[in-house]
């Protein structure tokens, strides 16, 4: 069920992006219909007094402009800009930088949305998952479908399918971001 | 036979009446729509409106926040009255904004607004409201669009003559409807004793330029009549206020025939720059009186409530030159100055004619004492000596008057069901329009200020009978919005509103938007029972009291499990909302509690109390929509019989006396375990 939420979310959040320049030129009220729905979702809302949502504080970050650029590529900056509550991970660019050679170009080609879409939601838990709530052995259902599990050691280091290390927690206003050191690659289905 | 005679004539005048009624039919609503109307009100969506229309609630107690032209309803401000919707007075932080003298009022019939105003201009700062039924004058904050201070008027008894504004926001006036025996006097006394016992009063509120806040400056007493309603002098008639009067019959019984005996009432000027002369030089006398103010500390999110025990009051004996009547026919309602300040427009409710009393006329009358005797003393100004000149043939039961930036005014006719402009020059009619059916109050944009924006008019409509859908005995009241732009007026919009709107001001959107507030910062917030993290989340015993201090964030309360509460104890829910994002309130409500929900703002918190009344298990949920798992934002709580040995334990993710545990030890959880 929360899978198929954030999907409804993000399929309307993308329509939105897509028909924001048709909707954008008519501004003649007389002629307004319902089919001219105002172009941005949240993350257009100008807000400087709250605190960051995740996308916010991921675009703040000069350790995750690939990260947030796949996000806006994939069409994704409305859906986390919403009321969550998220837990992302969020890799570095180092870590992207350790995927093979053109991964990352590949993935951010207009073709390849959907696949650029699958890992990103990979990434993202519905809900607000502190490390300290985080157990050893726990899987978490991922928006994209697909589980990840968490591995965390007596002195309370968490690694994430055994691959990734969340070196560092950022709350946001929406959820929480964890930083981590290895993109998470979905199992193939 | 006398009955039968009565009945006959009866008869025949009503069927007059009818003939009269379908021979003169007003045109339908359908023809005076005009062809743009949608276009002109439609605000696309995501689009703001141009104005706020700060509408009173009437008898909901409430003020309604609209946006022109839409008419579409953006909030509804609880001031003095419980409200469900968000815990107003339900809550223990709010409870206390509803004490008055006779202890919590949980309701009053709001009338009517008034805007604060800085050199007689709209300056978005506040918005007054005044109490009709247990006197009170209330303040709203239009940063956070709440009310932030309630104050109760002495001596007073219904404030409708309230809460009319100066122009630099120097005093709200407050002037009783009824006479009554004054509050230090002994008011056990025969109502047929009216004319001796029962005396009349005006307060003038200061409101403290910077702070908003309110005191009683002082009272003047007067005759035993009814004050109605009221307009400060502007400009060149700065320093003076308006006050109208009816019952200068000083009847106690069947108004309805007895207050509208004589041909005039009067309108009462008040020279208020005098007053504080004579204030200065210590003419006040200070009365024993007992009365609540009421104050929000928003950094504590809590209110206070202080009874005070004393107000200052002038007697006209003893101040001359302070009070002057002018008659005004037939019981006056609506007491409205223009925007230069030069003339006083009266609206006697029976009246055939409007007049306009010139302030340079009265003084020039003061001066070369041109009084018609006097009324208790006070010295009453030749109606020939004030008029500048009346507004003839209007229409029936004219009310209300509000102005353009033209040079035009509209008065609402009640009785005619229509609104009348007409120009200030030379006080002729140039121009009618229906209304549907009955308008009471009329408000211009910017309509009795100094600096009338035009553009819209609306008519609060008091009968609504087919303009709906039918929803039984009971419909809505209504507003229509009128483009007033050109010589003509047409209708544009038709809305239903909430409550029974009277009074309503309005001003451009820009004075108001961007300082509106979005969150409370946690940081700042100084609530002694926040809990200003998960980590402050406690539960505490103090004798039968048990105090939860809870946080609440997307999508979980901490602490969302407790046990150990007793028959016999009283349950008191701190629950302060951490988040810092706007438009996120959480919500708390308990099974079974004899109190409505709270909401909690972003950085608040409030307090909701609870008295279990049988043991077992009691859900605790948020009660609104916050995040995709809101519906898995609750908890429980363990109510024992009394003398059980249960001990207090909470937690979440962590089952607080034991058992399985969920978590891998809780962020915030009690260590207690058994």
């Amino acid at each position: 069920m929360k899978k198929l939420f954030i999907f409804g979310i993000t399929a309307m959040a993308t329509t939105a992006i897509l028909s924001c320049n048709d909707a954008a030129t008519d501004t003649k009220v007389a002629s307004a219909t319902s089919e001219n729905m105002p172009a941005a979702g949240q993350s257009a809302v100008q807000d400087d007094e709250s605190a960051k949502d995740v996308v916010k504080v991921a675009a703040g970050s000069k350790d995750h402009t690939t990260l947030v650029a796949a996000v806006k590529q994939a069409g994704l900056v409305d859906a986390l800009s919403n009321a969550g509550p998220f837990t992302v991970f969020a890799p570095t660019n180092e870590a992207f930088d350790k995927l093979p050679k053109g991964t990352v170009e590949d993935l951010m080609k207009p073709g390849n949305k959907e696949k650029l879409q699958d890992i990103l939601q990979y990434h993202v838990f519905v809900g607000n998952l502190s490390t300290t709530l985080m157990q050893d052995g726990q899987t978490l259902n991922e928006v994209n479908g697909g589980n990840i599990t968490i591995s965390k050691s007596a002195d309370g280091k968490i690694r994430i399918n055994n691959a990734a290390n969340i070196i560092a927690t950022i709350p946001a206003s929406n959820g929480v971001i964890h930083v981590i050191d290895a993109v998470l690659l979905p199992p193939s289905k | 036979m006398y009955l039968p005679n009565k009945l006959l004539t009866t008869l025949a005048l009503a069927a007059t009446a009818t003939a009269g009624l379908f021979s003169c039919k007003p045109k339908g609503a359908e023809s005076a729509v005009s062809g743009d109307a949608a276009a002109k009100v439609y605000v696309a969506p995501g689009k703001y409106d141009e104005f706020y229309n700060f509408v009173s609630g009437g008898f909901n107690g409430q003020m309604s926040v609209y946006g022109v032209p839409s008419g579409r309803l953006l909030k509804i401000i609880p001031v003095f009255s419980q409200f469900p919707e968000n815990g107003w007075g339900f809550s223990e932080e709010t409870k206390p904004m509803l004490n008055t003298s006779h202890g919590m009022v949980p309701w009053d019939d709001l009338h009517h607004i008034a805007l604060s105003e800085t050199n007689g201009e709209h300056d978005g700062r506040w918005v007054f409201a005044n109490g009709n039924n247990t006197p009170r004058i209330a303040r709203v904050d239009l940063k956070s669009f709440r009310t932030a201070e309630i104050i109760e008027i002495p001596n007073s008894a219904g404030n409708h003559s309230s809460p009319f504004i100066t122009e630099n926001s120097e005093y709200v006036v407050a002037g009783t409807r009824f006479s009554v025996p004054l509050d230090d006097q002994n008011g056990d006394v025969s109502i047929s004793s009216y004319k001796d016992n029962f005396k009349g009063t005006v307060s003038f509120i200061k409101v403290d330029p910077t702070s908003g806040n309110m005191n009683i400056a002082f009272q003047i007493r007067t005759p035993g009549v009814n004050f109605d309603l009221a307009r400060a002098g502007k400009k060149v008639s700065h320093g003076w206020m308006f006050f109208s009067c009816y019952n200068s019959e000083k009847a106690n019984t069947l108004l309805e025939v007895n207050a509208s005996a004589k041909d005039k009432d009067f309108i009462m000027a008040v020279n208020w720059k005098k007053a504080e002369e004579y204030l200065a030089q210590g003419k006040g006398k200070k009365e024993a009186v007992k009365y609540a103010h009421n104050l929000y500390d928003e950094t504590k999110h809590q209110a206070t409530s202080t009874i005070m025990n004393e107000v200052t009051v002038l007697d006209p004996k003893d101040c001359p030159e302070l009070l002057y009547f002018i008659p005004c026919p037939k019981s006056p309602h609506g007491c409205d100055t223009d925007p230069s300040g030069q003339f006083i427009v009266g609206s006697g409710k029976l009246a055939a004619t409007i007049p306009v009393f010139s302030f340079a006329k009265i003084q020039k009358a003061i001066a070369d004492k041109a009084f018609d005797g006097n009324y208790d003393g006070i010295p009453v100004i030749k109606y020939e000596a004030a008029l500048q000149g009346e507004v003839q043939k209007p229409g029936l039961g004219p009310l209300h008057t509000e102005f353009d930036n033209n040079g035009n005014a509209y008065t609402s006719m009640f009785v005619s069901s229509e609104i009348v402009k007409w120009s200030l020059k030379d006080l002729k009619v140039l121009d009618r329009a229906p209304t549907y059916y009955s308008v009471g109050h009329l408000s211009v944009m910017g309509g009795p200020t100094g600096k009338p924006y035009g553009k819209y008019l609306i008519a609060y409509n008091k009968i609504t009978k087919d303009r709906y859908l039918p929803t039984g005995p009971e419909l809505a009241q209504s507003a229509q919005l009128y483009d007033i732009s050109g010589d003509k007026m047409k209708m544009i919009l038709d809305f239903p509103t909430v409550g029974e709107p009277h009074y309503a001001e309005a001003l451009p959107a820009e004075k108001i938007s961007k300082q509106s507030t979005k969150i409370y910062k946690i940081e700042n917030n100084a609530n002694p029972y926040a809990a200003k993290g998960e980590g402050q989340a406690k539960v505490e015993r103090k004798g039968n009291e048990v105090h939860v201090y809870m946080t609440s964030i997307r999508s979980h309360f901490t602490p969302d499990n407790i046990e150990g509460v007793k028959m016999g104890d009283v349950v008191y829910f701190h629950v302060t909302n951490l988040e810092q994002d706007w438009d996120v309130p959480h919500g708390f409500a308990v099974k079974g509690s004899n109190n409505a929900e709270i909401l909690i703002m972003p950085g608040e918190t409030q307090t909701y109390k609870w008295t279990p009344d049988r043991t077992g298990i009691f859900p605790i949920y948020c009660t609104d929509f916050c995040s995709a798992l809101h519906q898995e934002m609750q908890g429980y709580v363990r109510v024992s019989p009394a003398g059980s040995s249960v001990a207090l334990a909470w937690g979440t993710n962590k089952n607080p006396l034991g058992g399985q545990p969920q978590g891998s030890g809780g962020a915030s959880t009690n260590p207690i375990k058994h």
